[in-house]
């Protein structure tokens, strides 16, 4: 019995049989929706051969850049879009770090709290910022302020979930020895989760305001201040090289945006 | 305190974690005498959270904890901040706030006597400010005041945990397995420290360990658990093997 049979092929297999067969059954039902849909969307034929034409066609038509427009409007619009990105995420602050905490199991033990929270940010979430936008244009009419309360409400919920779980993940011994000092819940939270938390927090906003800056650049479209609506006009007038000229500025916002949130975070960690 | 008064009495203590099955079955203890006191015991007997039910990190089920004339059971709100501050805290896994300085984790061990606002404001007085950089020489780390606590060695940071205990200026001090993450040289330095302190405060220190020799060479008393109960408790060089057998049960571990 001790003796170790060499010859005795050993079996070894990644996948059982089972594991197997429904991997593939993965894959066809992939195969299936994608053949379902494609039959759905109903490609017009006509439209879809002339694409490239019209591609040609529309920078054609937007060369050469108007770049006397950026001073006429884009400047200042462009100004605006960036004081809307960075009102509404400081504004959404206001509601999601309290959401936040209420949604944080360590921080707030109550089903009820967590539900509440939970709520609010999933409500948050689920209406895109172009509708938040048209409610908040409905209700204050076209303007600044319908577009920094648009990015507000959309981020709430980005906000909130994200630093919910940031909050999470820290070390509950440094909380845990705080509160064996006697230390007033004020002050566990300013010494204990604040300093863990703080990264993540500067990143999660950082992150959402360089989002902001992208969406903030297109609620003009539906009245809600910002480069937006000179986008808007422009392309309502055929003015294809001011177009070209807003879409230019909002690109080299974008990479600005993000050059500066990454220099900011290497900072901060 | 007076002499007459003990530091901590504890009543009837029981702890279940979950109903019907008590992990503490009725812990009767009264600290008089100040000195290190080590509790042993094996894994799972309890050792951590009757230390955890003392400052209340554990809520117990049944019994009294007696100290500064309250019964910590009952305490709540502002009066359970106040026992707390009293009992300084020393943690297996040291328990910094890893991305505050040296010198910041020690002054937290004021925060039980400061407001929110203070702590904000780190509106901590001069006078903690000198003691803390007083502890800081005393556990031996001043070249590290301004460094992150993170930057420290195990052995190191459990120095600042001590300090930190010690910056409450407690009436005791607790500590749960504060050598088991730290070589042999170094848990003997540590249990150096925790002698001297209690010495110096004229407080008892509890001291949760597995290393019986440890607490032999340090402890005035010495408390062993078995399965909830104390079995042994009284001088160091009273423990007998046949004790030690009941502690942690079997004997070949013991040749």
């Amino acid at each position: 019995m001790s003796e170790v049979d060499s010859n005795i092929d050993r079996h070894w297999q990644r996948f059982t049989l089972k594991q197997k067969l429904s991997r593939y059954a993965v894959y066809l039902s992939f195969m299936i929706a994608l053949i379902l849909s494609l039959r759905t969307v109903q490609v017009i034929p006509e439209f879809f051969y002339d694409a490239p034409e019209q591609i040609a066609d529309l920078f054609s038509r937007m060369w050469p850049i108007s770049f006397e427009f950026y001073q006429i409007s884009v400047h200042d619009a462009m100004i605006e879009t960036l004081n809307i990105a960075t009102l509404g995420t400081l504004v959404t602050l206001v509601f999601a770090v309290p959401l936040a905490f209420m949604n944080a199991s360590n921080i707030v033990d109550s089903p009820w709290s967590h539900w509440v929270a939970k709520f609010f940010l999933v409500s948050s979430r689920s209406i895109n910022s172009l509708v938040w936008a048209l409610l908040f244009v409905a209700i204050f009419g076209p303007g600044v302020i319908a577009g920094v309360l648009a990015i507000a409400f959309r981020s709430v919920g980005f906000i909130g979930k994200l630093l919910a779980e940031a909050i999470e993940e820290i070390n509950m011994g440094s909380v845990e020895a705080l509160r064996a000092t006697g230390a007033p819940w004020g002050a566990v939270l300013l010494k204990g989760y604040w300093p863990q938390v703080k990264p993540a927090f500067f990143s999660i906003v950082l992150f959402r305001w360089d989002i902001n800056v992208r969406e903030s650049a297109v609620l003009g479209l539906v009245g809600a201040g910002g480069i937006g609506i000179v986008l808007n006009n422009s392309m309502n007038l055929f003015e294809w090289q001011q177009v070209a000229m807003s879409l230019i500025a909002i690109f080299v916002i974008v990479i600005l945006a993000e050059v500066l949130v990454v220099n900011i975070r290497k900072h901060l960690i | 305190m007076t002499s007459t008064q003990p530091f901590l009495e504890i009543k009837g203590l029981k702890k279940e974690y979950i109903a019907g099955k008590p992990i503490l079955k009725g812990i009767d203890m009264t600290i008089s005498d100040p000195g290190i006191i080590a509790i042993i015991g094996p894994s799972g007997t309890g050792k951590s959270t009757l230390i955890r039910c003392i400052n209340r990190l554990i809520d117990s089920t049944e019994g009294q904890i007696i100290f500064d004339n309250s019964d910590v059971c009952q305490a709540k709100g502002t009066l359970l901040r106040h026992l707390r501050r009293q009992v300084g805290m020393v943690f297996q896994e040291y328990n910094l706030v890893e991305r505050l300085t040296v010198i910041e984790n020690i002054l937290t061990g004021r925060l039980g006597y400061m407001s929110s606002w203070q702590a904000w404001r780190r509106d901590f007085s001069q006078h903690d400010i000198n003691t803390a950089f007083e502890l800081l020489d005393a556990v031996g780390l001043s070249e590290h005041a301004k460094n992150r606590a993170d930057s420290l060695s195990g052995g190191q940071r459990q120095r600042v945990g001590i300090a930190r205990a010690v910056m409450q200026d407690p009436q005791i001090l607790l500590a749960d397995e504060p050598t088991s993450s730290l070589d042999p040289k170094t848990a003997v330095e540590i249990m150096e420290l925790l002698t001297k302190f209690s010495c110096e405060k004229n407080i008892p220190a509890l001291v949760n360990m597995h290393d019986v020799s440890l607490a032999r060479k340090f402890a005035n008393r010495i408390i062993g658990m078995a399965d909830g109960y104390i079995v042994y408790d009284g001088d160091p060089d009273g423990i007998t093997d046949e004790n030690l057998k009941q502690i942690y049960g079997g004997e070949e571990w013991l040749n």
